[in-house]
């Protein structure tokens, strides 16, 4: 059995916005999180958001995936971060990857900066 | 302060497959409920057990090789929870588990790591990590300082 993962996008003026509905990233969607990310934002906008404000859980397999993501959009698209809950951003704090996104407190404050 | 813990010392056996890990940390999870964790601890927990577990379901159990049990033991002590994760898989190459050294991220665009976080957040997070090999069996022993009295 394999465990679904659910993305909702949408669009905010110049901007995608993708929420993740799930609240893991983990070794078990890891693939399904990268292929549905794939999907959404393909021929999309150059900036997207990922809100990540109902995740309370990643591991090192979900944070590789949202990594193969942003690389997979390409050094000439963004792919910024929002809403991160407190296990999720230690993970990226510790790790250091906080330094290759930009990461927003809220998804509000992303949109904020990001429109502007 | 009592010495006594408010958490009696507790054993848990999954299968490995696709679903081991998670089915491992809700259990987990609901046996340290008397703690009361917050949200800090109960992360660190949840991210070096996942980042353990998910090692044997990948490397110990590979896909193709039988499944196996994976037993995980916990105690509570002054000093933490002193947790072993057990297996009858294939044994760590090296005889060692990896260094977990931090990757490299002031790299090129192509060259951000996409892996390779396992090892350094569980070397990051927890205290006296040792493994063994005996019996046919993995140990990994090791202590999170997490519920100190």
């Amino acid at each position: 059995m394999r465990a679904a993962m659910n993305l909702l996008s949408r669009s905010e003026e110049n901007l995608q916005v993708i929420s993740v509905l799930d609240n893991r990233i983990d070794a078990a969607v890891a693939i399904e999180f990268k292929d549905a990310m794939r999907a959404s934002t393909d021929g999309g906008c150059e900036t997207v958001v990922l809100d990540l404000s109902q995740v309370q859980f990643i591991d090192s397999s979900g944070l590789g995936a949202i990594v193969a993501s942003m690389k997979h959009m390409g050094a000439s698209r963004k792919l910024a971060l929002a809403g991160l809950t407190p296990t999720v951003e230690k993970v990226f704090r510790l790790t250091r990857m906080d330094s290759v996104f930009c990461v927003f407190r809220t998804l509000n404050e992303a949109l904020g900066k990001l429109k502007a | 302060m009592s010495l006594i813990s408010q958490m009696p010392a507790f054993k848990i056996s999954v299968q490995s497959g696709e679903l081991a890990v998670r089915e491992a940390l809700a259990k987990l999870q609901d046996n340290l409920t008397p703690l009361s964790l917050d949200v800090e601890e109960s992360g660190t927990v949840e991210l070096v057990m996942a980042e353990a577990l998910n090692n044997v379901v990948e490397h110990a159990y590979p896909r193709g090789d039988p499944c196996g049990p994976i037993y995980i033991t916990c105690a509570h002590a002054r000093d933490g929870l002193h947790l072993t994760v057990v297996d009858s898989g294939r044994a760590m190459p090296d005889g060692h588990t990896p260094l977990g050294v931090a990757v490299e991220t002031d790299v090129a665009f192509d060259d951000i790591p996409e892996g390779g976080f396992g090892w350094f957040l569980i070397q990051d997070l927890a205290k006296d990590v040792s493994y063994v090999r005996v019996s046919r069996q993995n140990r990994l022993c090791l202590r999170l300082a997490v519920a100190i009295s």
